[in-house]
């Protein structure tokens, strides 16, 4: 398998503060990747430099073999690589179809010129596949937290990424209804959409990832094998305490 | 340099300097408003220029000293902040949306209370009798005139109070921590809008002193709020948004190079120096205020 | 209804408006009439990047007098004809605008709000203090009695009336092509506008390029209009809040909002300031603004349909 996104030697910080130092990490093509660590690890502004929704002052990311330097959020998704949002952030005042549109218009039809009845049905598909098709010509204040988490998720999907970045898709959400999104990222895994998982509900990262990396304090501390990896001394410690 | 233009960037140097200390005055209302609690109340000058026609009022109809007056008068302004406090938190804050309209809000009352003054007042401008209006302290070969040496003492004790106030008292303390994050300020089992209503209650009250020194330095007509909304906020950024050190320093910055403008270059050209530094230090220091967003 | 058709129906209703002024057969509604569709012309544009993108400008001061002054200074040195002279205050305020913009649109909104307020002090003191144009004194337009057989006045009013329909017509294609949907999103969440592909920056650089313009080309026939032009006049706090007012109590989320707000309250101004006086009509102004945004905040448009 080759690598779709590089990650070498990235460095991030606040003013004093090291929020990431010396990340380095490959995400294979088709790959299922857990990202997991405690509150505070890096995680967020991990997601954060690898779309460019911030700026890092050191490393390098590659994606789909080209460097990403210098480019800003908005190219990087019209490259492929796209995420959700950790809180969901919907454009309020649009219906859920109106906010799908914004990824089609911006980030696919840029590169495939797509005509403007393909993509009122690539909307509804795109609705019909999290199960909010009848809510269409909603706005999102009236969806639940669960349906918000599903057009998030929409809208990520919406702009045909190749790697796809859930930042905690599930947390608070009830047993039944992570299952329901696990099953939404495994089918566009299937599909060949490359995905990290960001999530602190394990039965959930480990359902889903074929690997592991584990942040600590802004530091890569365990790589590899998701059974292996919860296992590593550091990985236990850093969780449950010394 | 010869020795005449010497002694005028003496004098150039320290009117700034006690230019400086009005200015943070005039501004400490909006390090609270803006600073602390992030309403951007572009209307402060106005209220600043009530103040002034407040100690105008208490001065030709009752022969009180203009600053003696605007103490008197704190609470009355004070009651005022808190009035539009609860209008600004019913109105915008609570329906989650009070960027733009919340703007236009303030920026409705700047306008109003400006052509309300005109109304009652004209477009003459007024000025104050007080004994210390007119004598000069004299160092050397340095002028302290007490038309500026007084309100700068005035405004340095006002400001002095306040962090007194912020330093030592429950709801001082409360006042920065709701600045800081309102779930904390829960946990201390305070309202959040109740602190904040005083807050804002306290920073309208600040106009009250600020405009009464205001137009004991030079006389006021309505319209000259607008002059004050570019140095306000420009001394409130520089100065870090919230610190009352730093809003002291960057008046005192911005004092002395507007009086060296004014001196070298004419009068005329000193807005624009206050804007011209708006402007610079929201192009090249936004470093500094990101830390809030 | 498409783009074309609507024009067509835009122009229509401007034909009639003309018309309309003709037939009270009086001059001062032809005055009056200049100062409304003016104020339909700032308004749409102000509304291009405050209603469209939420960044609310308290600039349109600078914007309609550097068009203003442009004129006057290339009345002095060519004798260009006004709708070219229309054209380079257009583009001189553009030019400002994403001067500006390119300043402070990086940072929150309130800042560059701040920084429009900073803007329009900074270019009236170089007005002021630039005696080619008048300086504080002010200049003298010599006014033309007609042309091409036209009032003069009567031809002020129909080249405002021609870019009100050109302004309208602006603001309608954005809000039904693509930069529209941009725009909006820009407004509800800035940052995932970005991550979904918006190109914001750049967006909001041509929001503030298209309204500042629009602006500058509103202010460029005015010293025909007053004949006197001086700093405190052009610059007046009066188009600030106006043009702030207008699409707020209008409504922000379409064309139609401004044009209402600027028709009510341009009308109620114009018989406000005969009728009672120019500082108490401004005051209503004032009121209206608070007023509205305090209790309709959807403005009268919101009112109407869902």
């Amino acid at each position: 398998m080759t690598s779709l996104l590089q990650v070498q030697g990235l460095g991030k910080r606040f003013g004093g503060f090291v929020a990431l130092s010396d990340i380095s990490f490959d995400v294979a093509d088709g790959e299922r990747l857990g990202l997991i660590g405690p509150n505070g690890s890096g995680k967020s502004t991990l997601v954060n430099c690898l779309c460019g929704t911030l700026r890092n002052e050191s490393g390098e990311v590659r994606f789909a073999g080209h460097s990403l330097a210098g480019l800003n959020a908005h190219q990087r998704i019209r490259r492929g690589l796209a995420r959700s949002f950790q809180l969901p952030r919907p454009f309020g005042t649009m219906t859920l179809a109106e906010n799908l549109r914004v990824p089609i218009l911006y980030a696919v039809q840029p590169r495939t010129g797509a005509r403007v009845p393909d993509i009122d049905r690539r909307c509804t598909d795109l609705l019909g596949m999290v199960g909010l098709a009848d809510k269409a010509d909603r706005k999102p204040a009236d969806l639940t937290q669960i349906e918000m988490r599903k057009l998030e998720l929409a809208r990520a999907m919406a702009s045909e990424p190749r790697l796809l970045i859930a930042d905690e898709a599930m947390a608070g959400l009830s047993h039944q209804e992570v299952d329901e999104i696990l099953a939404l990222l495994l089918r566009l895994n299937a599909e060949g959409v490359t995905i990290i998982m960001i999530e602190h509900i394990m039965r959930a990262v480990l359902a889903f990832s074929q690997r592991l990396v584990v942040l600590v304090a802004g530091r890569k501390i365990a790589d590899g094998a998701p059974q292996d990896v919860v296992r590593e001394p550091a990985v236990v410690e850093a969780y449950l305490g010394s | 340099m010869d020795l005449l233009s010497l002694d005028l960037l003496g004098n150039a140097l320290v009117s700034g300097l006690l230019l400086g200390a009005f200015y943070a005055a005039v501004t400490i209302g909006v390090s609270i408003s803006f600073g602390m609690l992030d309403i951007v109340n572009i209307a402060h000058p106005a209220f600043i220029i009530l103040g002034s026609y407040t100690a105008y009022i208490a001065n030709t109809a009752l022969g009180v000293d203009p600053i003696l007056a605007s103490i008197v008068l704190l609470p009355a302004f004070y009651l005022l902040g808190m009035a539009i406090y609860t209008i600004y938190d019913l109105a915008f804050e609570r329906r989650g949306d009070a960027s733009i309209r919340g703007l236009a809000f303030f920026f409705g009352l700047l306008f109003i209370t400006e052509v309300a003054l005109v109304l009652v007042f004209g477009v003459d401008y007024r000025l104050v009798e007080a004994p210390y209006i007119g004598p000069s302290l004299t160092l050397g070969p340095v002028d302290l005139p007490l038309r500026l040496l007084v309100p700068a003492l005035v405004s340095l004790g006002l400001i002095g109070g306040l962090q007194l106030f912020m330093r030592h008292s429950f709801t001082g303390r409360a006042i920065q921590a709701v600045a800081q994050d309102p779930l904390a300020l829960r946990l201390m089992a305070a309202n959040p809008t109740r602190i904040k209503r005083i807050a804002f209650g306290l920073s309208i009250a600040t106009a009250s002193v600020a405009g009464a020194v205001l137009i004991v330095i030079q006389p006021v007509e309505p319209s000259i709020a607008r002059d004050y909304i570019g140095r306000v906020f420009a001394i409130c950024v520089m100065g870090g948004l919230g610190s009352f050190g730093g809003t002291i320093a960057a008046a005192m910055a911005l004092g002395v190079v507007e009086s060296l403008t004014s001196t070298f270059s004419g009068p005329s050209w000193s807005p624009a120096v206050a804007f011209g530094f708006l402007l610079l230090t929201l192009a090249l220091r936004p470093a500094g205020l990101f830390g809030r967003s | 209804m498409r783009g074309p058709g609507f024009v067509a129906l835009l122009l229509l209703a401007a034909a009639l408006v003309f018309g309309a002024a003709r037939l009270v057969d009086n001059p001062y509604a032809f005055f009056a009439g200049y100062v409304v569709l003016q104020y339909v012309v700032l308004a749409t544009a102000w509304n291009i990047l405050g209603g469209y993108t939420g960044y609310v400008n308290f600039g349109t001061a600078a914007f309609f007098a550097l068009g203003a002054y442009t004129t006057v200074a290339l009345h002095k040195l060519t004798s260009l004809p006004l709708p070219a002279m229309m054209l380079a205050g257009g583009i001189v305020s553009g030019a400002v605008g994403i001067g500006t913009g390119y300043l402070t649109l990086r940072l929150r909104g309130t800042y560059f709000s701040i920084a429009t307020l900073a803007m329009a002090v900074v270019v009236q003191t170089l007005i002021t203090n630039w005696s080619f144009v008048g300086g504080s004194r002010g200049a003298y337009v010599v006014r033309p009695a007609e042309v091409m057989g036209l009032d003069y006045v009567q031809y002020l009013f129909l080249l405002m009336l021609a870019l009100a329909v050109i302004a309208i017509a602006t603001a309608r294609t954005i809000e039904r092509a693509r930069i529209g949907t941009g725009f909006a999103a820009i407004r509800d969440d800035e940052v995932a506008a970005e991550a979904n592909g918006v190109p914001t920056l750049r967006l909001k650089l041509i929001a503030t390029a298209l309204s500042g313009g629009l602006m500058g080309m509103a202010g460029a026939p005015l010293p025909y209009y007053v004949t006197y032009l001086d700093p405190a006049s052009g610059f007046s706090l009066s188009y600030a809040v106006n043009t702030i007012a207008m699409p707020l109590i209008g409504g922000t989320s379409s064309w139609v909002g401004p044009v209402i707000g600027a028709v009510l309250l341009g009308t109620l101004q114009q018989v406000a300031s005969v009728t009672i006086s120019s500082a108490l009509s401004l005051l209503i102004v004032g009121l209206l603004l608070v007023g509205f945004v305090i209790a309709a905040p959807r403005g009268i448009i919101g009112w109407f349909g869902k």
